[in-house]
């Protein structure tokens, strides 16, 4: 999948063939619907700042019960009138809004620490094996290719299966399956910045190895590489959602977005929110960090996907 | 020839490695495993008896090489807790796992292919944005969260489908298709999304080339340019799109049965997971990888059929 690069390009209408040829042949324009959307990903960023700061801040409200505890009966329906009770109880009468913004913070601290993870370690040995290449890049691609042999859920409850799950072992888990995506986008970005000319003029001035990777082309790598973070980040919210949804994430009495559509989805016929709620929060976050990411990669990633 | 010889190596190799992996894994994980079986009660010379009946207290390579023989002749071993045979347990859950996958495969090649034809025939129209937009909806949605909206629509709602149950194909193909529909969309979805960007893209752009106007010139009709000349490069990258998801596709299918609660391959690593089966867990492991390879080797091979041009062997 390339994204084009969006040339402005004359538009024969008067032919019969406009809208199916429809472009000038030599740069055939492929437009992508997304310049017009930009509203769309404003909303996005705006919907993930205001998760994130309620994640943040939701242990220091004080008119906000605490997860575990019942405050009223099971399975209420959302009802204005008392912020606990806005979104409704669960099947044993704990608020949902609470559970909703502390399994926020566990999806996103995972989503957060993992995709950091993955991206720094990620990064740094996918700019090795593309600046070093030979034999350097054959260990690490190696690896790579190893790592991706193996559909990653199934790697996911692989490790479950090992060690009692908790937030600490799904974020390395979910870092490290991260991890070949960054190598292979660093590598590649590595390789075509480590032919330019000023790497070559850096090195007739003298310039040993850590200079000229961290120096001349990490400023260059960081960005395409950086921007498909959002979009990586989403699919580990997915698969930290599937764990908890698998009962093999972070353990039930922490919420989590999975584990309450887990719960819910047994009374879906009586008590329908308990389920649509917690799927509704994790639909749109996966969804802006998609749109955000989408942008992100439009903007700095020129070469390729 | 050589090609797919390379390819059968390669898949083998994988398949022996991410066996030995897991089982290193297990044991490493297994040391309360007989404990856990005979409860708290246990002596350490019942526990001792177990383990050296289970066979957990010899070497790792010694455990994974035993195992490794008997999996070669088709016995994957017993489960530790219903006894059955591993392989036996498997191969009753393939059905329903495989009618899952190969229904979401289809849904989505022909639900992506209709959408994507209509996007490049109109660029740029309302309806291609429309279905730019769906296709970003469907994209941030995966099985855990389509499949609850599904059973609340159409079950629930409308009372077009009956909620939760299974009835084999054998047994009574409508009803079985009423039961499998949801579940094979559910995988279906984030799939259509992906497939409809690249298919539209790429169709664009081979609309584009010269070689369509000079088809267009000689008088043929837009239908038949879009499937004879457009469609049959595009479909190359069809496969490979697919061939990279198909491992988000496992692990999707197997949320999905548990959803669902489908007696699938998946329900039952999930279960076996939960109870520390090591056996079982294995066995499914070792069963999903090589399915991953199979299909993996079928694309690979599909890009033969499709494209002339790749029929030598190539480093990727």
């Amino acid at each position: 999948m390339s994204i084009t690069t969006r040339v402005p390009t004359i538009r024969n209408r008067r032919t019969k063939l406009s809208g199916f040829v429809g472009t000038a042949p030599a740069e055939p324009r492929v437009p992508d619907g997304r310049t017009r959307t930009s509203i769309v990903v404003w909303l996005s960023l705006g919907w993930l700042a205001l998760i994130a700061l309620a994640a943040v801040v939701a242990p220091f409200l004080p008119f906000l019960p605490q997860p575990a505890t019942p405050v009223g009966m099971p399975r209420l329906a959302p009802a204005l009138g008392s912020f606990e009770l806005l979104l409704g109880t669960d099947t044993i009468g704990r608020s949902i809004m609470t559970r909703i913004l502390y399994g926020a913070q566990i999806s996103l601290t995972v989503a957060v620490v993992a995709g950091a993870f993955a991206f720094t370690v990620g990064t740094f040995f996918g700019m090795l094996a593309g600046y070093f290449r030979s034999l350097t890049d054959g260990i690490i691609a190696l690896i790579t290719d190893v790592m991706l042999a193996f559909p990653p859920l199934i790697l996911l409850l692989a490790i479950a299966s090992l060690v009692t799950p908790d937030v600490r072992t799904v974020t390395i888990g979910l870092g490290i399956v991260g991890i070949p995506t960054f190598v292979r986008l660093a590598r590649a970005n590595a390789m075509s910045w480590g032919s330019r000319e000023f790497v070559r003029a850096a090195r007739n001035m003298g310039a040993g190895h850590p200079r000229i990777l961290f120096r001349e082309i990490m400023p260059n790598v960081i960005p395409p590489v950086a921007s498909y973070l959002p979009i990586v980040m989403a699919s580990m919210i997915v698969a930290e959602g599937g764990l908890s949804f698998l009962g093999l994430g972070v353990p039930p009495p922490t919420p989590s977005w999975g584990g309450m559509i887990s719960e819910g989805k047994s009374i879906i016929a009586q008590a329908p929110h308990i389920v649509l709620i917690p799927i509704t929060f994790i639909f749109l976050t996966i969804f802006s960090l998609n749109q955000v990411g989408d942008r992100l990669r439009a903007r700095f990633d020129k070469s390729a996907s | 020839m050589r090609m797919i010889a390379l390819r059968v190596g390669r898949g083998l190799l994988v398949i022996l490695l991410v066996t030995f992996v897991a089982r290193v894994m297990l044991s490493l994980a297994s040391g309360s495993i007989a404990e856990g079986l005979l409860g708290s009660e246990a002596t350490p010379e019942n526990v001792a008896a177990l383990e050296a009946r289970l066979g957990l207290d010899r070497p790792i390579w010694e455990q994974y090489l035993t195992w490794l023989v008997g999996a070669v002749q088709g016995d994957l071993g017993t489960s530790m807790f219903t006894q059955q045979p591993v392989a036996e347990s498997i191969i009753a859950r393939i059905p329903v796992s495989f009618q899952l996958a190969a229904m979401g495969i289809l849904i989505a090649v022909v639900v992506a292919t209709i959408f994507a034809i209509l996007s490049a025939s109109f660029p740029d129209s309302p309806l291609d944005r429309a279905l730019n937009a769906l296709s970003s909806v469907l994209l941030s949605a995966p099985g855990f969260v389509a499949g609850p909206i599904f059973i609340f629509v159409f079950a629930i709602v409308l009372g077009w489908l009956p909620v939760l149950g299974w009835v084999p194909l054998s047994e009574n193909p409508i009803e079985n298709l009423k039961f499998a529909i949801l579940p094979a969309l559910a995988i279906a979805v984030q799939e259509i999304a992906a497939l409809h960007r690249l298919l539209r893209t790429d169709l664009i752009t081979t609309l584009g080339d010269d070689f369509i106007l000079a088809a267009r010139a000689r008088g043929m009709g837009r239908a038949y340019v879009m499937f004879r000349h457009a469609f049959r490069p595009s479909s190359f990258s069809l496969i490979t799109v697919l061939a990279i998801n198909i491992g988000n596709l496992l692990g999707g299918a197997v949320i999905v049965e548990v959803l669902f609660s489908l007696p699938g391959v998946g329900g039952l690593l999930v279960t076996s997971i939960t109870t520390r089966d090591i056996p079982m867990v294995l066995g499914v492991v070792t069963f999903i990888a090589i399915i991953y390879v199979i299909m993996n080797l079928v694309v690979d091979l599909l890009y033969g059929v499709l494209d002339p041009r790749v029929r030598r062997p190539v480093a990727r």
